[in-house]
């Protein structure tokens, strides 16, 4: 019996004396706390990163906390900032954006952060298609364009080769597409093409990338209660003949985000437009793929335009201590150095945040290496954009993506035609972006 | 004879009482209170203003042809899974009592499911019936059905109500068999006796005398489908295709956590509470006398 109060009295001591070591630091460090969604390898990359930067000084400590998908870190931050407890940097998926941007007092533009820390901060070092989307009204830039990507055409040769189709030259239009799909089909595969992303792909982009308003008032970018316009002629055009081939399987809807992708990788579908920072988990399946550019309409006016960044950005909470802010700075300053940044961009497919990193990948020869890679980048970048491909913003964007999706699955199961679909989306949207903005007003 | 027990110290009750009073009060009433004090409210999903706007968040939510839907689904759903499991559940039951050799392997077995997770239980099967990876979406496939449940409502509707049932069937098989055990052999003897054939045993004795498992386990089961299953339709479906798994209880948590409307996500729960305080009114104060209780 001794014997047992004899250990556990040793393990407490032990206990205690491991708290006190732990909690007490070699040197007083202010710690930053960045919460994000990237699980798997992306997640390496975050704690790389973070460990890198704490590894080149010794005053503030990057502390990466992963707190789920990206709307869980969303709703975390928002509960955390609720509860006066939010911490110093949050990643906020691009649907988010516009959440946040209604939010300017709970949060510090990106550009305040680095200028009142005294680091060099020049807007024009970083891309502008990125840049202006993270950027209000008066072009402050607001929060820190860490993974931001652009969809582009997947393709699996060996189908190709199997229908006739060239192998090295993936169709450049939506007409083509279906055209390609179409052969497939008949040359005995079960599925022409797929899609992951519905509404960013076949709504946001697809405006944007054939010069088309997705919403009144710049998308939203002027307004807190745009319209959707996402019913023109050529919106109902494109989900008829989606569609049409939906119904003898030319087509395969295979869900709301990426859960398509598992259609493509296991050579059922033939060709799936997909988010560029996709690409990882196609090189990894080994697979002998291609990539194109996302398809266009030849017969809209300026298509193509440019695409519209998905992906996520860095925001930083208000109320910290200033001190705190000062290695928030520094930590931004080291992800926008061009090692890092081209580091990230060949790693993950995800574009680079500024020019520099995307001229030195340039100059390394990876592009030649890796033909396809650079092709997100020219889409985001090879026009300047139009007040139709400057972005998205609604205050309520997940609510809309979900009524979209909604009105798009029964259009795919036969249950309305396309006309209906999207006058239901356009109708219910835009009912649900007046009672959400209410609470701004 | 009275039951009563009656303490001699009159503080003494009311402090053996005050940990689980204080828990309530905690964990229940407050944040009920908070649900019903933000229901009233319309906040921004930061809670930089938030502003008094009645009984509003409500007439929103009770005009919402999306909640009228989900209460339908929430109706189909809940009988859906509750009928399956107990049906199930009570075959098993009376097959596993009648089994001679090997009595105890099935009946572990059996109770098995029980110990998944609902997220866990939602995965299972959506690896089975995946329409991309699922071996038996692809066998399915295969005899020239078109299984797909992404966007076939009614498809996916079946696979929710199939992962949920299944979870149940082990809880409701462990009343069901102890509930038969329960049940004197001289009665099914007797009967036997007398003629009566399998059948006519089961249908005249062993289920009327079940009838108060049953019962306990219909309303288990009800509060089950409507309150535990969101794991599993979160995992399965996310609610679609098209909002036809989107029951009441999932339909709370989107519109308060994605579609960051506060108000009215508060005022559903509010709605949800008032339809289950009613539930349990009736269930204590008519349906649970009629039922006979051995």
């Amino acid at each position: 019996m001794q014997r047992i109060h004899a250990t556990i009295a040793v393990s407490a001591f032990a206990l205690l004396a491991m708290t006190l070591t732990t909690a007490t630091p070699a040197r007083a460090q202010t710690e930053i706390q960045w919460w994000h969604a990237m699980s798997g390898a992306n997640n390496e990359t975050v704690e790389n990163l973070a460990k890198e930067f704490n590894a080149t000084q010794t005053e503030f400590k990057v502390v990466p906390v992963y707190k789920g998908t990206y709307p869980e870190t969303l709703n975390a931050g928002i509960a955390a900032f609720r509860a006066r407890q939010p911490p110093h940097i949050i990643q906020v998926f691009d649907v988010g954006t516009g959440v946040m941007m209604g939010a300017r007092s709970a949060i510090k533009p990106v550009a305040d952060v680095l200028k009142e820390a005294g680091q060099n901060f020049d807007k024009s070092n970083y891309l502008s298609g990125i840049v202006s989307y993270y950027s209000a009204a008066d072009g402050t830039m607001l929060s820190f364009p860490f993974n931001s990507s652009s969809p582009i055409l997947y393709y699996n040769k060996a189908s190709f080769r199997k229908a006739g189709l060239d192998p090295e030259a993936p169709p450049k239009t939506w007409p083509e597409t279906f055209e390609a799909a179409k052969k497939i089909k008949a040359s005995g595969q079960s599925c022409g093409m797929t899609t992951t992303w519905p509404t960013w792909i076949h709504l946001e982009n697809f405006s944007a990338w054939n010069n088309l308003p997705y919403a009144t008032g710049e998308n939203g970018l002027t307004t807190l209660t745009p319209e959707l316009k996402i019913n023109s002629p050529l919106n109902i055009r494109h989900f008829q003949t989606l569609a049409e081939l939906q119904k003898d399987g030319t087509f395969q809807y295979g869900g709301r985000t990426s859960e398509a992708k598992s259609k493509f990788l296991s050579g059922e579908c033939a060709m799936m437009p997909e988010s560029s920072g996709g690409i990882g988990d196609m090189v990894k399946a080994g697979m002998d793929f291609g990539t194109g550019n996302l398809p266009y309409y030849p017969e809209a006016t300026g298509a193509p335009q440019n695409t519209i960044p998905g992906g996520a950005s860095l925001w930083v909470f208000a109320g910290k201590p200033a001190a705190d802010y000062k290695g928030v700075a520094q930590f931004f300053t080291f992800l926008s150095t061009t090692e890092v940044q081209s580091r990230l961009h060949q790693v993950s497919g995800y574009l680079p945040a500024t020019m520099a990193a995307y001229e030195a990948t340039k100059k390394s020869g990876f592009y030649e290496k890796n033909p396809g890679r650079e092709i997100p980048i020219q889409q985001m970048m090879g026009k300047a954009p139009t007040e139709n491909s400057k972005g998205v913003r609604l205050v309520n964007m997940p609510q809309v993506r979900d009524i979209q999706n909604e009105e798009i699955e029964a259009l795919l199961n036969g249950k309305q035609d396309a006309k209906t679909a999207l006058d239901n989306a356009v109708r219910r949207s835009n009912a649900a972006i007046l009672e959400a903005a209410k609470a701004y007003q | 004879m009275s039951r009563r027990v009656v303490f001699p110290n009159r503080v003494l009750p009311y402090l053996l009482l005050a940990p689980q009073v204080a828990i309530t009060l905690v964990f229940f009433f407050w944040p009920a209170f908070q649900a019903v004090r933000q229901s009233l409210y319309r906040d921004d999903p930061f809670g930089f203003s938030s502003r008094f706007v009645g009984l509003a968040n409500f007439e929103l939510v009770l005009s919402d042809p999306n909640y009228i839907n989900s209460l339908k689904v929430t109706v189909i759903f809940s009988l859906s899974v509750a009928v399956l499991a107990l049906v199930a559940a009570l075959l098993l039951a009376v097959m596993a009592d009648r089994v001679v050799r090997g009595k105890r392997i099935y009946q572990t077995l059996l109770i098995w499911p029980y110990a998944v997770a609902p997220a866990i239980a939602g995965m299972l099967w959506l690896f089975l019936f995946s329409p991309a990876m699922g071996t038996l979406a692809v066998m399915l496939r295969d005899t020239g059905y078109d299984w797909n449940p992404l966007l076939n409502g009614d498809q996916a509707m079946a696979m929710v109500v199939g992962a949920a049932a299944w979870k149940q069937i082990s809880y409701n098989f462990l009343f069901f068999l102890a509930g038969l055990q329960a049940i004197p052999k001289s009665l099914i003897e007797a009967a036997a006796i007398d003629g009566a054939g399998p059948a006519k045993r089961f249908w005249t004795i062993v289920f009327p005398l079940l009838s108060p498992t049953s019962f306990f386990l219909l309303v288990v089961n009800t509060v089950y489908a409507f309150f535990d299953t969101f794991g599993i339709i979160h995992a399965v479906t996310g609610g679609g295709p098209a909002r036809a798994t989107e029951t009441l209880v999932y339909k709370v948590y989107n519109d308060g956590f994605v579609n960051l409307n506060l108000g009215a996500s508060s005022a559903q729960s509010v709605i949800l509470m008032a339809i289950v305080i009613t539930l349990t009114v009736i269930q204590f104060k008519y349906v649970e006398r009629r039922v006979h209780y051995a």
